[in-house]
């Protein structure tokens, strides 16, 4: 019999909120996470982006002050999500043994703010002042080392790093660990605080950002005929993933089943997507076959849709040619139009929306939907919450990164 | 130059900042790492702060020596 990943608890830090509870009030409200970015740098550098989807509560408001010293932003935010998680799951380090425990957590970039800011003190003030913590809080695996040492994982710690798809391919790697029994429980999700000048310029440079200046909380507008890019976000989400027997064994609440995960890679270019969303259904096809899903159990799938104007179209191409005509009856929610896209990240957030709207049957909206792409016919929540059915269900996410990255994760209601 | 009253006031200040340790419990003789339980890296920065602060150089080979506070004190009162 195979061992079932079933998910116990839940935690985040976003630009819609800085835990769990507030960002789901958010999230089914409709609420835009995004604001003008107010640090001399963007003017300094004259950016042609000047806004970003910013923490609502930055994690040195949690965390001590040595702690956060220690820890690159990316960090910080992985574990004050972690430490949500951990506490929402009820675990303790007395239920569950260190060494039936690990760490799978995702990034895109890593410690992109310590890497920067050492190498301007080289530049302007020599090696000497280059701190001896510069490396470890650097290194892309920093979130997933530090999550292991607060709760003593000892199970391995392990970080993927596939640009955006990151946090959704953790959970791939969590639930193979759950699943193949190496772990009772796993710390899953993924962690990105990349507002900094140079990955905005970056982005910018290849025209992937929205340049909505003057209307930061309109830019995200996936599915919108006026989309015009992506808006930069950050935080953390963590989810507890944990062996159905250890979950019950100890009375937790289970708020949905890992059932299935599905990783491909497209091998078509390193940042377009395959235009006939080839690598993307693949993905959405494995993780409805490892988890036992006939397609049209589905009934609500959180898209990747970033609101760029290249993107959007092939992942509704992929969803059609796996769904068929049962694609009309998938309530589809882009949550990016309200958190912005949080890189690694945002497949952790979304699987968290996800996880709530298969346990609370309702999905979340997606703002600034104004005028739907004619070429994009999906059925897309939006002006209010959409009630999901009673029932057994089922419910996906798709992450996508650049690479040609691509992973799904299919949820199944408890 | 600096006396060691300032400097001790001052080196308490950079380990507070350091490690969260109140400055009272820096004192003269604390052994850094069996005491305070500051580890190399800790100790590093302490140094690095240090040099900046009372404008002195503390090579790397003299850091293992300064193994309590009076050590480093009384290194960085002869040194500036």
């Amino acid at each position: 019999m195979t061992r079932k990943a079933v998910i116990t608890g839940l935690g985040a830090t976003s630009p819609i909120g800085g835990d769990v509870d507030t960002m789901w009030a958010n999230a089914l409200a409709g609420t835009s996470g995004a604001r003008p970015i107010e640090v001399d740098w963007v003017e300094q550098y004259s950016l042609p982006v000047t806004f970003a989807a910013q923490l609502t509560n930055k994690p040195t408001e949690v965390l001590s002050r040595v702690e956060a010293r220690r820890m690159d932003p990316t960090t910080q935010m992985g574990l004050v999500a972690a430490r949500e998680a951990w506490t929402h799951s009820g675990l303790n380090e007395a239920s569950v043994e260190p060494e039936r425990l690990a760490v799978a957590f995702g990034t895109g970039i890593g410690g992109v703010w310590t890497l920067l800011d050492s190498w301007d003190n080289l530049r302007e003030r020599g090696p000497r002042r280059v701190l001896p913590m510069t490396v470890p809080m650097l290194m892309p695996n920093g979130a997933a080392a530090a999550i292991s040492m607060d709760i003593s994982a000892r199970g391995g710690a392990l970080t993927t790093v596939s640009a955006c798809a990151s946090g959704t391919e953790a959970m791939d790697t969590a639930r193979r660990l759950i699943e193949t029994g190496q772990a009772d429980v796993v710390i899953t999700g993924g962690a990105e605080a990349a507002i900094h000048p140079l990955p905005i310029a970056g982005f910018a440079a290849m025209q992937a950002l929205s340049k909505r200046n003057d209307d930061p909380q309109a830019a995200s507008r996936p599915y919108d005929t006026d989309r015009d890019g992506f808006v930069l976000g950050e935080g953390a989400g963590a989810i507890v993933l944990e062996s159905e027997e250890h979950a019950r064994a100890r009375g937790a609440t289970i708020y949905a089943v890992l059932a299935g995960t599905g990783v491909t890679s497209d091998a078509h270019h390193i940042t377009a997507p395959d235009p006939e969303g080839m690598g993307a259904s693949r993905a959405i096809r494995a993780a409805l076959e490892s988890g036992g899903i006939q397609m049209d159990e589905v009934v609500h799938v959180n898209a990747h849709a970033t609101s760029t104007p290249v993107g959007d179209r092939p992942e509704y191409i992929a969803m059609k040619s796996v769904f068929a005509g049962h694609i009309d009856n998938v309530q589809v929610s882009a949550t990016k139009s309200q958190t912005g896209h949080l890189l690694g990240a945002s497949g952790a957030i979304e699987a968290i929306m996800t996880t709530l709207a298969v346990y609370h049957r309702k999905a979340p909206v997606t703002i600034n939907l104004d005028n739907q792409d004619p070429d994009i016919p999906l059925n897309v929540v939006h002006g209010q919450p959409a009630e999901l059915p009673s029932g057994d269900i089922a419910a996906m996410s798709n992450s996508f990164g650049f690479g040609g990255h691509n992973a799904v994760i299919a949820l199944r209601s408890y | 130059m600096a006396n060691k009253e300032d400097i001790l006031s001052g080196l308490a200040e950079i380990v507070n900042e350091e490690t969260g340790l109140e400055t009272e419990e820096v004192q003269l003789d604390k052994n850094f790492t069996d005491d305070l339980d500051i580890d190399s890296i800790s100790m590093m920065t302490i140094v690095v702060n240090a040099e900046e602060k009372f404008d002195v150089k503390i090579p790397d080979e003299e850091v293992k020596n300064l193994k309590t506070v009076q050590d480093a004190v009384d290194f960085i009162a002869n040194a500036s």
